[in-house]
């Protein structure tokens, strides 16, 4: 994953509330082919008119706007679907965090897994990012201090637990992590074994199961 | 094991300091995940992941998979009759395959919606943590599983670790009082709820549900209760598990069985909350004042009694709400201030994790017997799963939805989410028993209102929408 520490730009605004995850990439684009490509797939139905032509009113087919690396969004952005092509998608078109006053927990979750950082902001704060975004401002995330600067000298603050702040930080991701950790995950399993063999001991049920092929990779 | 604290917990904080293998601060933990589903969507990418770094499964046995999402719901299906899902169906199987884990095929026992098959499989578990790479995961905190919905991201890494790095929810307890009316399901309670605390209540929290109304639900409402805690904003619901629970759980493939049930009802009993303990958030709600509730816009907290009015957005003072209203109102086709019974209907949707199994059938068929769908009018009923589909047929349900002139159809999401093409066209009302209402979700321009399966049955042999209890013989 790529590390994550500061980050100066162009603020996009997408101010509507309950963008859920359908409408940053519809489930056709995931089944199709080239997962490459999402970017330019992002917002379809807002971004694209009935003859595929892009709508000069969405903000991120406007000239100041277009490509910009920070979005600004409405409450509750991300909600719905737990798609992890919906930060694919958004990232495919340039942007490396997005600001709202709250966000889909799974999104939220899809974000940081992918080295897009997601900050969550009062409203009030919002409007003041809004209103850069809509004076074509840009703003400067510092991850490390955990701020947001603005045109005007003002310093805003966000929270982000300190856990994914060192995994941007330092471009780590969990499996790494995790997968370090694997005897003592062992050593739970075995005494789990004991506790809830329910959990371990699975009938025969419907179907037999073949013997994974790659044991000797296994720990 | 983390030390068992002196102080009342939570249900869900219970299951989640069971299964801490380390705390890693801060309210993170390192926890341990007892079974994995996979589906044709985010199964493939999530096992592609793995192999990509030369990993394995750290245990397959844990691992469970179907096709679902992406399969074709046509009489006679095959895997390749949708061929974009035919590709994933591929991979899914010959990944799983590969790996040793179990894959529940077309046209076998154990195939279906994930959340329908794993619970009547015995898959899910009082007490146990489930995950999967989608969103209503959380369906399976009907059976007392703390499940959530994951990301391909986090599906690999408990593909490779059994474990994820998590912080432990808030908690938000519902508890249910009064009684329930004539024609008042599961369903609509679930869109009551969301009508009364909105979408965003639940962000950041789990739910469980309590109270004498959800002790006296069958196991299948209570899935589908648990099913439309995401549509809150919470990532899981749970209901603790009672006698209701463990006589749902006996004798299916992959409980355990004999003795070794017995013992697991002992350890299960003690997965309740602590009297006393503390919840960040609270509600009660009496569901005497439920009736049947249908959504008229395209977020799952717009639904009114099915006998109500849409709102006039002029009659709104927020100006985000007014504006979020009217859009919704443009787009659904619906003038302000109408009335939504009497509203005609194109198609009808039975199916999807939220209201798929066989009590949900069992309601739709009662008021489709004996009836008709118009000329102009398409429903289709999608069984949840392979052994829903045969327990219907065995009880005749079938039949009696093929004379009232539904579909009756294979095994899969089907039109909840469209990922295999079966899509409504623009402009197309749809009455669906499915749990989102969003623009385009069923097709681009398509109009979704959600609704019980009785309630859509309803509307499917009326042409409109119509209050089910004007049905009632």
């Amino acid at each position: 994953m790529t590390p994550f520490t500061s980050l100066a730009g162009r603020v996009a605004p997408l101010m509507l509330a309950n963008v859920d995850t359908d409408v940053i990439i519809r489930i056709e684009r995931l089944t199709s082919g080239d997962q490459a490509q999402l970017g330019q797939w992002a917002f379809e139905s807002l971004r694209y008119d009935e003859a595929g032509l892009e709508k000069p009113e969405f903000p991120l087919n406007q000239p100041g706007w277009r490509g910009a690396p920070i979005l600004v969004a409405g409450a509750n952005f991300g909600c719905g679907s737990s798609r992890e092509g919906a930060v694919t998608a958004i990232a495919g078109l340039g942007v490396r965090c997005v600001i709202a006053e709250s966000f889909g927990d799974i999104f939220y979750a899809n974000c940081l897994q992918n080295g897009l950082l997601p900050i969550r902001l009062d409203p009030a704060d919002i409007a003041r990012v809004a209103a850069v975004a809509e004076a074509h401002g840009e703003v400067s995330v510092d991850l490390e201090r955990q701020t947001l600067a603005l045109p005007d000298g003002q310093t805003l603050s966000f929270s982000i637990a300190a856990i994914r702040k060192e995994g941007l930080l330092k471009g780590l991701d969990d499996i790494g992590l995790s997968f370090s950790e694997m005897d003592a995950i062992r050593a739970w399993q075995a005494e789990d074994r004991g506790a809830r063999p329910w959990i371990w001991d699975l009938p025969p049920g419907l179907t037999a199961v073949a013997e994974p092929s790659n044991l000797e990779t296994r720990r | 094991m983390a030390p068992e604290s002196l102080a009342p917990r939570t249900l869900i904080d219970k299951i989640w300091d069971r299964h801490t293998i380390r705390d890693l601060g801060d309210g993170w933990a390192l926890l341990h995940i007892d079974r994995h589903l996979l589906h044709d969507l985010s199964g493939p990418p999530a096992l592609a992941e793995v192999a990509r770094r030369g990993m394995a499964l750290a245990n397959p046995e844990l691992t469970f998979a179907t096709p679902d999402h992406a399969v074709s719901s046509a009489p006679g299906r095959t895997a390749e009759t949708y061929p974009l899902g035919g590709r994933l169906f591929k991979a899914l199987k010959s990944q799983a395959d590969q790996q040793g884990v179990r894959f529940f095929d077309l046209g076998r026992k154990g195939q279906g919606i994930v959340h329908v098959m794993a619970p009547e499989l015995g898959l899910a578990l009082p007490g146990t943590t489930l995950i999967c790479g989608d969103s209503h995961t959380c369906t399976n905190g009907g059976v007392g599983a703390l499940a959530f919905g994951v990301g391909t991201s986090e599906s690999s890494q408990a593909l490779a670790t059994q474990t994820l790095r998590l912080a432990r929810p808030r908690t938000m307890q519902i508890t249910l009082n009064g009684r329930l009316g004539l024609g008042v399901t599961a369903k609509d309670i679930a869109l009551h709820l969301l009508s009364v605390l909105g979408t965003t209540a639940g962000v950041g929290h789990a739910v469980e549900y309590d109270g004498p109304v959800v002790r006296s639900l069958p196991v299948e409402a209570r899935l589908t209760l648990c099913n439309l805690s995401v549509e809150l904003g919470a990532r899981s619901g749970i209901i603790a598990p009672d006698d209701t629970t463990f006589e749902y759980l006996r004798g299916r493939p992959y409980a355990p069985q004999g003795e070794a049930f017995d013992a697991a009802v002992a350890d299960w009993r003690t997965l309740v909350s602590d009297p006393g303990a503390a919840f960040d958030k609270a509600f009660e709600i009496d569901v005497s004042v439920i009736a049947p509730t249908i959504t008229w816009g395209t977020s799952p907290d717009q639904g009114i009694v099915v006998t109500g009015r849409v709102p006039d957005p002029a009659e709104i003072e927020d100006d985000e709400v007014r504006a979020s209203a009217e859009a919704a109102l443009a787009y659904m086709g619906l003038s302000p201030g109408q009335p939504l019974a009497g509203e005609p209907v194109d198609w009808v949707f039975i199916g999807s994790c939220a209201n798929s199994r066989l009590s949900d059938l069992r309601d739709a068929a009662s008021v489709a017997r004996g009836r008709s769908v118009p000329e102009g009018v398409i429903a289709w009923v999608v069984p949840g799963s392979r052994d829903v589909a045969e327990a219907a047929k065995a009880e005749g349900l079938d039949k009696i939805f093929i004379a009232a002139g539904f579909e009756w159809r294979e095994p899969g999401c089907s039109m909840c989410v469209a990922a295999n093409g079966e899509q409504a066209p623009p402009g197309a009302r749809i009455v669906s028993t499915s749990n989102r209402n969003f623009v385009g979700r069923q097709g681009p321009g398509a109009r979704t209102h959600l609704a019980s399966p009785a309630m859509a049955a309803a509307a499917a042999v009326s042409g409109r929408i119509t209050d089910v209890r004007t049905l009632a013989r």
